[in-house]
């Protein structure tokens, strides 16, 4: 962290105005950025509040404050548990694939040779692409009528194949939206890791002859965890929340097949009006993100300090 | 690892080959659908050879749908027109306002300082419905429910937070000693900022700045629950057309096109910046 002041030597100029400005400056300069995302702080604090009432939007009149009851009548509700599963294994499912696969391309681009950058420029377009918009496209190709999808899985001999509206394959097909869009994102950062690499360590072990699987799991592997880590972390804090792909998909159906937090919280407040229990849900959804989060904060700086020297 | 077999080479080029199939094909088939009629569309076998039409685009441009069930009006131009306006306002606001900030993290260590960044951050991870949902209460109050303003307002959630960490890190990455002679040779620190620091950083801002137009173009959620249809991005739009249109694939795949084409063009134009703030952004700071 620079703690330079550029302020050093006129302050001595003019010392009384300009030793208070100085000190007001960085204040006055994050202000304006602060003072809009107080303005975005409240309603979090609200929705705290709003999780220990009772509070449906059709019967006003019976809004009144319950504490944790909210809260206590998640334990025994099954729909909360279902949530609750299938967003984590939502959330597990998309960045263990995305990381597998994301490792896998940023190895085979890994020398920066034209093509393997064009390559990795291509990549990025299913990224830049809007989620919501990506679920639409695929769900144009899996459409059991002209879907091109359904027509191949059809030659393959699944004729009754059906996608994101069977509740065995919905969870499949939104996971397969969310690796298409997402997996770019993990093999950029892997592969800015895999070529920030030092290059001693497989030189040294080509020298030697030592075979391919042992640099990768006991060089390659270990030098890029910090790496792996972060993307994950990134990743996974992302896909808990996700919205958009289901959303756009299925609306978390069939059924209450794919009721992540944040659909499941959506219909709770537009559909049920129960406001308290859809700001309760989010609460839990928020307490794992922001124990995630801090996990990533830290793996993060550590990374950052690696870049840019000791803080 | 100079020595690569034959056969590995051969081995590279098909699974490099299969993830470009993987990852483009989506693109490039929503594309063809885009130019076909739905008698072509729903042909069995699919076709990669057919008599290309231009009416899906012309039906939105005109903004009118004409079909066997009678005639349908499409304001997805509309769509368009509000996705560039928010997207365009959202990040001009950001940058004004993330900026300033960014510099002074990076250039001063002051009290609550590290505080109020990290708070910043924290908004990139929570669940965006945690505020949207109570927010939407409040809009109705302060009649900023379905206003571009209320909507630009909210959207600094996405583009914030992301200017304020790329540009921060841009500007540690830069010496100040530049920033100090310039002062020291008798400038007020506003004309330092202005004439040494940006142009300094102009790359990260660049970087940061595309990064939060396509993010806040993207964006689906704050739209869906804060703007009614005649504010409504093109994310929003396109689903509503969806359900609104029933059966006519070709104008959605059109439609699709048209709200991916600029971000995609964006992507592939600055795509030096773009990885540079991709992973700045996530990794570096």
């Amino acid at each position: 962290m620079t703690t330079a002041t550029p302020h050093a030597q006129t302050a001595t100029r003019r010392p009384g105005r300009h030793r208070l400005t100085r000190r007001a400056l960085p204040y006055l300069l994050s202000l304006p950025a602060l003072l809009v995302c107080i303005g975005i702080l409240i309603p979090f604090f609200t929705a705290v509040y709003y999780s220990m009432m009772r509070f449906r939007l059709n019967l006003p009149m019976m809004k009144g404050f319950i504490w944790f009851d909210n809260y206590i009548s998640f334990l025994s509700d099954a729909a909360f548990w279902n949530t609750m599963s299938i967003s984590l294994l939502y959330a597990f499912v998309t960045v263990t694939g995305e990381l597998i696969l994301g490792l896998g391309i940023a190895l085979l681009l890994v020398r920066p040779t034209r093509i393997n950058n064009a390559v990795s420029i291509m990549l990025l377009l299913p990224l830049m692409t809007a989620p919501a918009l990506a679920a639409l496209m695929w769900k144009l190709m899996t459409n059991p009528n002209f879907g091109i999808l359904s027509y191949l899985v059809g030659l393959l001999g699944f004729t009754d194949f059906r996608w994101a509206s069977d509740p065995s394959t919905a969870l499949l097909t939104v996971v397969l939206v969310d690796v298409w869009v997402y997996t770019p994102f993990i093999m950029i950062l892997l592969l800015a890791g895999l070529r920030s690499l030092p290059k001693q360590p497989f030189e040294a072990a080509a020298l030697d002859g030592v075979p391919r699987s042992f640099v990768f799991f006991r060089i390659t592997l270990p030098m890029l965890m910090p790496y792996i880590i972060t993307a994950s972390l990134f990743r996974l804090l992302d896909s808990i929340q996700q919205f958009d792909i289901v959303y756009s998909m299925t609306q978390g159906g069939p059924g209450d097949t794919l009721m992540v937090f944040q659909v499941q919280s959506y219909l709770e407040f537009f559909q049920y009006t129960n406001v308290g229990r859809s700001a309760a849900l989010l609460i839990v959804l928020w307490a794992i993100t922001y124990a995630l989060s801090n996990l990533f904060i830290k793996h993060w700086l550590k990374l950052r300090e690696r870049a840019h020297g000791p803080a | 690892m100079n020595q690569i077999s034959t056969l590995e080479r051969i081995i590279r080029g098909v699974l490099i080959a299969l993830v470009l199939v993987f990852f483009l094909f989506p693109i490039f088939w929503i594309l063809l659908m885009s130019f076909q009629n739905n008698d072509q569309i729903l042909r069995i076998p699919p076709s990669l050879f057919f008599e290309p039409t231009l009416q899906n685009y012309l039906a939105l441009l005109t903004g009118r749908l004409e079909t066997t069930a009678g005639n349908l009006d499409i304001a997805f131009m509309r769509n368009l027109g509000n996705s560039l306006l928010l997207s365009t306002c959202s990040v001009l606001l950001s940058l004004a306002l993330g900026v300033p900030a960014a510099y002074a993290f990076a250039r001063y260590k002051f009290r609550l300082g590290e505080n109020i960044a990290f708070t910043l951050l924290s908004f990139r991870f929570a669940p965006p419905l945690l505020v949207l949902l109570p927010l939407s209460l409040f809009f109705k109050h302060l009649h900023l429910t379905d206003t571009y303003i209320g909507l630009i307002w909210v959207y600094q959630l996405i583009c914030l937070p992301l200017i304020l960490w790329i540009v921060r890190g841009y500007f540690e990455d830069i010496s100040p000693d530049i920033e100090h002679a310039y002062r020291i040779s008798g400038h007020g620190w506003w004309k330092t900022f202005r004439k040494i620091a940006i142009p300094l950083a102009r790359p990260g801002i660049a970087a940061a700045g595309l990064l939060a137009f396509i993010f806040a173009w993207n964006n689906f959620i704050f739209a869906l629950i804060l703007a009614s249809a005649s504010k409504q991005p093109v994310t929003v739009g396109a689903l509503a057309f969806v359900t609104a249109s029933g059966i006519q694939y070709g104008q959605i795949a059109a439609a699709i096109v048209l709200s991916v084409t600029p971000t995609l063009l964006l992507a592939l134009y600055a795509q030096r910046y773009l990885v540079e703030g991709l992973s700045l952004g996530a990794v570096k700071g």
